[in-house]
Formats: C-alpha cells, sequence, structure tokens
C-alpha cells in the first residue's frame, strides 16, 4: 500500500513536471526578449533536472544542473548582453523565410509524429537496479563497457575546442604581399 | 521516514538557517572592526557595547530607506536578482555535515540535512548557479555600468569554476567518494585532506575567492571603474540582500572548504573526548571545532581584502587560465602518479 502510494505521487509530479517543461519551453520561443527567452530555457533546463531525479538518476540530475545550467546557459546570457537587442536594428524578415521556415519545421513535425506512431505504449519503468544511475555504477559501466566509446567523444570535444580557439586567435603576421 | 524525523530536519533547517544569517549579519561587524584594526583606527562603537548592534542598525537602516526601481528597468526581473542571489546563498548549508550523529534523549540525531551522495557535486551546481543573480540583477538594471558588472561576474565566475572543479577532482582521486558525510568521517582525528593536497586546498581557496566575488576579485562591483558594478542601481533591502549574500556565501564556502580540506568537525584526539564527554556532548564539541574553523577561514577571507589590492581585468583573466588550470591539471597527474605507485 505504502508503495503504490510513493508510486502515484510520482506520477502525479511526472506529469505536473512535464508539463512545466513544455510550459516552459513553449515561453522559451514565444518570448519576445531574448534575454527572457534565455531565462526561461534556463527554467526548462531545471525541470529537466527534476526529471533525472524523479528517474533516480542522480549524477546525470547533478551534472545537467551545472553544466547546462551553470555553465552553458550562463554563456548563452552572456553572449546575449554583448549584442544590441534593439528592435529597430533587427533586420526584417523577408515573407518567402517565414514560409519556408514553416515548411520545414511542419515537415519536422510530420517526421515526429510518424517516428512516435511506431512507437507502443511502454510499460511502466522498473528499474531492476534502482542504483543503477548512482556515480559509482555509472562510473564502472562508462568505463568498462564503453571505455572506447567515452574517450573518442572526449577527443571530440578537445578537437572542437581547439577548432574555436584556431577560428577566435587573429593572425598576427600582417600578410605578405 | 516517522513524523518526528520530520520535525528534527525541521528544526534543523530552521537553525542552521537562522546561524548561516546571524553569521552573515555579524560578519559585516567583523569585516568593519577588521578593517578599522589594520588601518589603525577605532572602527564602530556607538551602537551598543563596542558597537554590537551596528548590524541590527545596519538592518533597520537597509529596510527603511527608499525603494527605487529605475524607470527604463524591467521591474520583474530586477526584484528577482538579489532574490535569486540570497537564495542560491542560504541553498549550500544543506549537504553539509555539521557534526557526529548526536544522541538527545533516547533519540540520534543526523546534524546534517541531506546526506545525497553527491554532495560535493550539489554545492558546485549552488555555486554555479549563484551568478544567475548578478547577472539578472545586472542587466534589468538598465545601466551600462550595471551591465558591465554583470558581464564580468560572468566571466570571471565560468573561468575560476573549471580549476575549481579540476582541483576538487584531484580530492575525489584520494577520497573516492562525492558524499560530504563519508569526506567528512574519512578525515578522522588528523588525518586531514589538507596534508594530502596541499596544492589543491591552495588552488581551491584562491578560487573560492573568485566565486565569492571577494577582494582581490571582486571586479564585478570594482567601484573604481564602474561606480557600483552591479548593483549601482539597487537602493534598500534589494542592496541588502546583495551584500547579505556575499558574506552567507562567505560562510558557506568557509564550511565547504573546512569539510573538505581541514577535517570538518574532526580535531586530533576526538575520541578520547567523545568516550569522557559522552554522546551528547562530544558531538558538540566538534561542531564548536567546525565553526572555529569556519570564522578563522571567514577571518582570512578579510585578512586578504584588507591586504592584496584588485587585480586588474587581463590579470584575473591571466591567472585563472594560464596559471591555476595548468595547475589544477598538474596536481591531478601528480596525485595519479603518487597514489598508484608510492
Amino acid at each position: 500500500m505504502g508503495i503504490r502510494y510513493f508510486v502515484n505521487i510520482n506520477m502525479n509530479t511526472f506529469y505536473f513536471i512535464a508539463f512545466l517543461s513544455i510550459f516552459f519551453s513553449i515561453l522559451v520561443i514565444t518570448a519576445k526578449n531574448p534575454v527572457h527567452s534565455i531565462l526561461y530555457l534556463v527554467l526548462t533546463f531545471f525541470t529537466f533536472t527534476v526529471h533525472y531525479i524523479l528517474l533516480n538518476a542522480q549524477f546525470l540530475a547533478v551534472v545537467n544542473f551545472i553544466v547546462y545550467m551553470g555553465a552553458i546557459l550562463v554563456l548563452f546570457l552572456y553572449t546575449l548582453m554583448l549584442i544590441n537587442l534593439n528592435k529597430d536594428s533587427e533586420p526584417v524578415k523577408s515573407n518567402m523565410v517565414k514560409i519556408a521556415a514553416v515548411l520545414g519545421g511542419g515537415c519536422l513535425l510530420v517526421v515526429l509524429v510518424g517516428c512516435l506512431k511506431q512507437v507502443g505504449v511502454a510499460d511502466p519503468v522498473l528499474l531492476k537496479d534502482p542504483g543503477l544511475g548512482l556515480v559509482q555504477n555509472l562510473g564502472k559501466v562508462l568505463f568498462n563497457e564503453f571505455l572506447l566509446p567515452f574517450e573518442i567523444s572526449s577527443l571530440l570535444l578537445l578537437s572542437a575546442m581547439v577548432g574555436a580557439v584556431l577560428l577566435a586567435t587573429k593572425d598576427p603576421k600582417p600578410k605578405s604581399v | 521516514m516517522e513524523l518526528g524525523d520530520i520535525i528534527i530536519k525541521f528544526i534543523l533547517v530552521v537553525i542552521i538557517f537562522a546561524i548561516s544569517l546571524v553569521v552573515a549579519m555579524y560578519s559585516t561587524y567583523a569585516e568593519r572592526k577588521i578593517a578599522a584594526f589594520f588601518q589603525d583606527r577605532i572602527g564602530p562603537n556607538r551602537a551598543g557595547p563596542w558597537g554590537l548592534l551596528q548590524p541590527l542598525c545596519d538592518g533597520a537602516k537597509m529596510f527603511l530607506k527608499e525603494e527605487i526601481i529605475p524607470t527604463n528597468a524591467s521591474a520583474f526581473l530586477f526584484i528577482a536578482g538579489p532574490s535569486l542571489a540570497i537564495l542560491t546563498a542560504c541553498l549550500g548549508s544543506a549537504v553539509i555535515p555539521w557534526g557526529q550523529n548526536i544522541q538527545i534523549g533516547s533519540r540520534v540525531v543526523e546534524l546534517q540535512v541531506a546526506d545525497i551522495n553527491v554532495g560535493v557535486l550539489y554545492i558546485f551546481g549552488v555555486v554555479s548557479l549563484g551568478v544567475y543573480g548578478v547577472m539578472i540583477g545586472g542587466w534589468a538594471s538598465n545601466n551600462k555600468y550595471s551591465l558591465l558588472g554583470a558581464i564580468r561576474a560572468a566571466s570571471q565566475n565560468i573561468s575560476y569554476e573549471i580549476s575549481m572543479g579540476l582541483s576538487i577532482i584531484a580530492l575525489l582521486m584520494l577520497t573516492g567518494t562525492l558524499s560530504l558525510r563519508e569526506l567528512a568521517a574519512q578525515q578522522h582525528d588528523w588525518h586531514w585532506n589538507v596534508l594530502r593536497q596541499p596544492l589543491g586546498f591552495l588552488l581551491f581557496i584562491v578560487c573560492a575567492f573568485a566565486e565569492t566575488n571577494r577582494t582581490p576579485f571582486d571586479l564585478p562591483e570594482c567601484e573604481t571603474e564602474l561606480v557600483g558594478g552591479y548593483h549601482t542601481e539597487y537602493s534598500s533591502m534589494k542592496l541588502g540582500f546583495y551584500l547579505f549574500a556575499e558574506y552567507i556565501n562567505m560562510f558557506i564556502s568557509s564550511a565547504v572548504m573546512a569539510t573538505l580540506y581541514w577535517g570538518g568537525y574532526n580535531y586530533p584526539g576526538m575520541d578520547w573526548v567523545l568516550v569522557h564527554t559522552g554522546p551528547t556532548i562530544g558531538p558538540l564539541i566538534g561542531v564548536a571545532v567546525l565553526f572555529a574553523k569556519i570564522f578563522l577561514f571567514i577571518f582570512f577571507f578579510m585578512w586578504v581584502r584588507w591586504t592584496i589590492p584588485r587585480f586588474r581585468y587581463d590579470q584575473l583573466m591571466d591567472l585563472g587560465w594560464k596559471v591555476l588550470i595548468p595547475l589544477a591539471i598538474a596536481n591531478i597527474v601528480l596525485t595519479g602518479l603518487i597514489s598508484n605507485y608510492l
């Protein structure tokens, strides 16, 4: 009885948080002010963190919190604050571009709906091992089973970083004639 | 969880909250007294004996001052900024183990609000969230100086977070746990982590100064260049919240440093004391030891403030990216080599 009650609370929490996720992500694209839109994105990512906690993936939750909310979105906000966001200086998009965007988005929607129709209703997730998302287990899986992909993805990130630095540095030498 | 446990947790939360506020309040007094001492002055001495009521007077003044919201500021975010700053400052205290389990009557009480097994990362997350208060407030003020302060805060916070994380990694390689409770328990008696990670602690304390925006890293509110930095437009209690958040941050980061590196509530000869004083008084002595360490760190924060002048902005970035990060990575490699081959 007690466990059933707990599961019910979890389901209700899930639906509430899922509603908040969708609500805030809609606000992200409808907000007129880009800075407001980033702040809604922060809230959206916060609801994702709560989702991870509900799934008992504490490590993923905290890392999502630190990396996305604490670093990446701060940098987004930082960049936006430096850009001049006056309404007058914004380029007005032509109607052709708008129509193309609607068509592109619509195609994506059709594909998504098509994919989701294939998916059957899953059984409620019952973890065989509730400690699966804890740091220790995650580390063991990452460094044994998935060692190669893990290391390769780190190389990928490193190359992206080197590339960014290369793009950002100006050529110190004047071009020879 | 029984009802009794919930009530005890609730009482613990209220006590910790009250203590952090009182400590922050009297840190302002201590700061002024210490500044006076360093500059050969007397400091506040009018309100109450030795000026002890000064923080209360300051608080009353903050509440009674006129509240101004600039005409072109975005009002909601202008209020949200300082609220967020003080909220994130208070969140950090939840995972700090304040002492060993204490016996009150027949009940054994844990002196920690939440023992989550990613406690170190939780602290880290709360710290990284702290910059939003400054950024939102600085942007919402619609003032160029505030905006510059906010942008400085963001870049400084991000830069020093990296070396902070790297310095913690070296510590975690030795301890093998992310739970602050276990971390504190491992440093039993005199086995403090600072003895095994002296370089890591040095890096961590420098980053802690940068993350709490204390001198020499207080460029976001650099008054020689930016009027008041991110809080230029703020007045009344909203300004008070920003200033207060800084002192709470100082208290919490001192507690974190004491727990991670200086043994937390542990002290040499604690077992002997525990046997001779019993399970109620013994842990309380540990709590007192932890607070003594915290107050020493707070004093250190203030000592540095009145000793070292502020960095220039390029010096700040050079220190973060070209000195601290390479040192932190070298520390990780060294720790790995030593723990494997010695």
